[in-house]
């Protein structure tokens, strides 16, 4: 599998302690990109690994999200669910050249960027 | 015939209840137990259930699911074979068998009697009445639920433990309920005459009214109950009557087979009845004398008739101190031993502080304490049975005892009570689900729990009636150590203060933002959580309505993009109907706009509105822009604010109309519409007693009159339903507005963020609403004006703004990638 390197634009895109959804073709799952309060960056699987709520759409607090469909809190820097709760989303890697957000996709083999 | 018999001794249990299920699984967890098959009979057509929270099923607060405590397959799983619904009519001690009611008839090796016992019934006519019931099981509990759907009026004839819990139960279900009571004051035999009067004194402003003194003489009626008489002649109508006069064990089984019985089955401290091969226990038995009426020592019978029947003839069992405590919310009562001084050589210390609703005794004897009884703070009530049990000697203590553990233990140095590191690891910490130290320990060290709802979550300790919270909470802190959190309700994990501390100090320290909020209270996490940022911002919008810049990131998903998150994550759209009017042109806006955007579903909804289900989220500007032009604004159906005020036609078309409800309804909706409340809030106005607004089941209603206007509060229609309380009749349109908007600037004020106003009233009182809307007409008028001040800075449509590209980043993807 490669790894091909998405520019998606200025950082300034995403509002502080948010998301946006970033959508891939038709058949992709959607990913979120979150940006914390301190303007750090992840990109995550869109899906909470409870019962697939769109994080994206949650509350961001430090480094955490918390689903807006049932308030599971993932750790955005691990994809996994704190506190009692088990299970995670994938993440994907993140890089930030001059301002810009850059999310690493990985294709399976037979697909291109 | 199969004549390969099975090599297990055959244990036969008669009661599938609490304490003959618990001494199965005691059993079960033995090495030595598993040599039993094991039957069983019940007579109540169900599994195990928690008895306890029978109360708690009849007042809403739990399911009949959660209080199940075997389940199907936890009989199946262990090779249990369960005759539930099938009471045993017979034993036969010579042939060692039962026989069922239906004709079954089982061996027995060892046979185990766990009958419980049976509500007393007062020798008065009328007992076999429909409407007459105990509360014993579910099927009691049922025919209450049955009765309160359809009936108003409901007497309770007893007020012990069971008989209040039932009486607030059908009060939470909307019934207007009175207690007949034989003795001058409440629950005599748990509490001395003062806790009692202040029981009684709460209880009767939550709106339960009491006939003490009250001797029954007749249940009246013909086709059904009717009412009650009572021997001084008065007469209480009722179209439910409830016994919990008491209970008597269930002994007749065992009196047929020719058992010892006195007013129990009689059991020996090994378990064994006057039969060595059957034994019996829970409130079937009587041992030295004592007969028993709560789970905590059945408990330990269960233990030590498990031990008997797997071969360990040294246990025994002993009683000891038992405490009492009433399950009705927001009531603290806890008693145990002694209620007052025996003769001179006892000493009684008091403390009592009326207008809190405040009152403690302590019963000392020889420098020990032998009894507590503890009204409107029970903080101290394990920690004084833990003393009374352990026999600790408190003669030095003495002037301090009443006052507290932490009072006590300052001025001593060194703490008093238990000790976990010597307690013994099958010493029981929750009596009602029989919890050990050990258990609570093991799950605590094993799973890493931190705060008291873990441990409830993980162990059932203290989930039940909650006196032992006190006692959970310390071993979470001697298990856990400096892991623990500390068990006062705060706001959430990161602070450590409560609600009413954080909104106080908001407004007394001019906190004006949530960093000066997080600094103030030394908040864990600099950024707070999901839990408390939209709590503060609330508390902040509310305090500060013309200077707090709402903080869009703080807020829900479905406040900060002004629709409804679906579960599969499109959104649904509602707009306003003022009062539930709308025109053909606004139907026909909505109409295009369906179509337009393909919304796969239209709805008209219980509050009088029109659901438009299914958009996507990339549309919602664009629909909201349509629905603009034709006038419709946001219904904010997605806000903890006001939603909807639902009205029926009133005196403009209908003919038994007693005045404008439609033009009230429109008037409040405009007064009220776009505030942000602590939760959502639901208005009705319906224009005559025939209610078809159903005013009284909303969080503020009116019921118009011919005389004016009635005006409830606190009423839910949702899972909890709940009746409203009266607040006032008023004259005028003008004073119904202004009662309106005083109570919801209260509402805002004074309820924690996400709660809804009837668990407000019931927590605060409706007593206390009065004083603060109905006596205080200057403080009426200052609520209705704050209300007003702060609506200047919401009354503007969001969808407006947003149609016109507002926070246009909430709707649009950041990017669509092309694939391949
Ligand atoms: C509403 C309510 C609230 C309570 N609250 C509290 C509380 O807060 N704290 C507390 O400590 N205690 C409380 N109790 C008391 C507690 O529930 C009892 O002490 C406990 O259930 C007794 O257990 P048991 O097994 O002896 O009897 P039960 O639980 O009554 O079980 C006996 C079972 O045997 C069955 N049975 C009887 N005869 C036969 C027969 N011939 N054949 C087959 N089956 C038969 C009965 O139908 C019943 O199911 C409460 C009780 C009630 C009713
Ligand atoms: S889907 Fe995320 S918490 Fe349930």
């Amino acid at each position: 599998m490669d790894l091909v390197w998405k520019n998606i634009g200025a950082l300034s895109n995403i509002p502080a302690q948010g998301a946006r959804r970033l959508c891939i073709g038709k058949s992709g799952p959607p990913i979120a990109v979150f940006r914390t309060g301190e303007d750090r960056v992840f990109a995550l699987i869109d899906e909470c690994p409870h019962r697939r709520g769109p994080l994206s759409e949650g509350i961001v607090s430090g480094t955490t999200v918390a689903c807006p469909l049932h308030n599971w809190v993932i750790d955005l820097t691990s994809g996994l669910a704190l506190g009692l709760d088990e299970g995670g989303t994938p993440i994907l890697p993140i890089r930030i050249v001059a301002g810009e957000v850059h999310v690493g996709l990985s294709l399976a083999a037979g697909e291109s960027a | 015939m199969n004549m390969i018999s099975d090599p297990r001794e055959r244990l036969v249990v008669i009661g599938n209840g609490m304490a003959g299920m618990r001494t199965v699984e005691e059993l079960l967890k033995r090495e030595s137990g598993r040599r039993y098959q094991i039957t069983v009979f019940g007579a109540e057509p169900h599994v195990n259930y928690n008895r306890i929270m029978l109360s708690s099923v009849l007042a809403g607060d739990k399911t009949v699911d959660e209080i199940v405590i075997n389940s199907r397959e936890w009989y199946d799983d262990n090779g249990i074979r369960l005759f539930a619904g099938d009471a045993v009519a017979a034993i036969d001690r010579n042939a060692k068998t039962v026989t069922a009611v239906s004709g079954l008839c089982v061996p027995y090796d060892r046979l185990l009697i766990a009958t419980g016992s049976r509500p007393l019934a007062p020798a008065i006519p009328g007992l076999g009445l429909p409407g007459v019931c105990a509360f014993r099981d579910l099927a009691d509990v049922d025919k209450m639920l049955a009765a309160a759907r359809v009936h108003k009026r409901a007497v309770v004839i007893g007020g012990g433990l069971l008989g209040l819990e039932a009486a607030w139960g059908l009060k939470q279900r909307g019934m207007s309920v009175a207690v007949v009571h034989l003795m001058p004051t409440l629950m005599e035999r748990q509490l001395d005459a003062a806790a009692g009067q202040l029981l009684q004194r709460d209880l009767d402003r939550r709106g339960i009214s009491f006939f003490t003194d009250g001797q029954t003489e007749e249940i009246m009626g013909v086709a059904r109950a009717e009412g009650v008489q009572l021997a001084d002649g008065r007469v209480i109508p009722a179209d439910l009557v409830v016994l919990a006069i008491g209970i008597r064990p269930n002994i007749d089984l065992a009196r047929a087979a020719g058992l010892e019985v006195n007013r129990g089955v009689a059991v020996y401290d090994d378990m064994r009845t006057s039969d060595p091969d059957i034994f019996a226990v829970g409130e079937c038995v009587e041992h030295r004398g004592e007969v028993f009426g709560l789970v905590a020592p059945l408990w330990e019978q269960a233990k030590v008739c498990a031990a008997q029947l797997g071969g360990d003839e040294t246990a025994a069992f002993a009683s000891q101190a038992l405490s009492t405590s009433l399950k009705i919310t927001g009531v603290d009562v806890f008693s145990a031993g002694a209620l007052m001084a025996a003769d001179e050589n006892d000493d009684e210390i008091t403390l009592r502080d009326d207008s809190r609703g405040l009152y403690k005794k302590i019963v000392l004897r020889d420098g020990k304490l032998v009894g507590a009884v503890l009204y409107g703070d029970v903080a101290d009530g394990q920690w004084y049975l833990q003393l009374m049990r352990d026999n600790v000697d408190v003669a030095e203590l003495r002037e301090r005892l009443v006052f507290g553990r932490a009072v006590a233990e300052a001025v001593s140095a060194k703490p008093i009570g238990p000790d976990f590191a010597a307690m013994p690891d099958d010493a029981q910490i929750c009596g009602c689900n029989g919890v050990s130290k050990g258990a609570i320990v093991g799950a605590i060290r094993g799973k890493n729990l931190a705060s008291l709802e873990d441990v409830r979550a993980h162990t059932k300790a203290s989930a039940s009636c909650g006196q032992c919270t006190g006692l959970v909470e310390r071993l979470l802190g001697f298990a856990a150590g400096a892991a623990a959190k500390p068990a006062k309700k705060t706001l959430c994990d990161c602070a450590d203060a409560g609600h009413d501390e954080i909104r106080h100090a908001i407004v007394a320290q001019k906190l004006k933002t949530m960093q000066a909020v997080r600094e103030a209270f030394g908040w864990k996490k600099s950024e707070g959580c999901h839990k408390c940022r939209p709590a503060l911002n609330y508390y902040l919008l509310c305090a500060w309505p013309d200077e707090y810049k709402d903080d869009s990131r703080s807020r829900f998903v479905n406040e900060r993009v002004h629709a409804n998150i679906q579960k599969d994550g499109t959104f649904s759209v509602v707009p306003r109907m003022w009062g539930g009017l709308t025109t053909p042109a606004e139907l026909h806006a909505i109409a295009s706009v369906a179509e337009k955007f393909n919304i796969p579903t239209v709805k008209v909804t219980g509050g009088q509105r029109i659901d438009l289900l299914g958009v996507k989220k990339d549309d919602l500007p664009a629909v909201w822009s349509d629905l603009n032009k034709a006038g419709l604004v946001s219904g904010h159906a997605y806000a903890k604010g006001l939603r909807t005020v639902k009205t029926c036609v009133g005196s403009e078309w209908c003919r038994f109309g007693t005045q404008d409800s439609t033009g009230l309804g429109v008037k409040l909706e405009k007064m009220c519409w776009g505030s942000w409340t602590p939760h959502k809030v639901k208005l009705a106005v319906s224009g005559c007693p025939r209610n078809c607004a159903e005013a009284t089941i909303k969080d503020l209603g009116i019921v118009c009159v011919e005389a004016g206007y009635d005006i409830v509060v606190g009423g839910n229609g949702g899972v909890e339903v709940r009746v409203s309380d009266s607040l006032a009749r008023v004259a005028t349109e003008e004073e119904v507005l202004e009662y309106a908007g005083a109570f919801l600037q209260l509402y805002r004020e004074e309820a924690h963020y996400f709660e809804r106003t009837a668990p407000w009233i019931a927590r605060v009182g409706i007593a206390y609403v009065k004083r603060r809307l109905v006596e205080d007409g200057e403080g009426r008028c200052g609520l209705h004006a704050r209300f007003l001040h702060s609506q200047t800075f919401v009354q503007h449509d969001p969808w407006a703004d947003r149609a016109k590209g507002a926070d246009a980043h909430e709707f649009a993807p950041l990017l669509a990638l092309a694939e391949a």
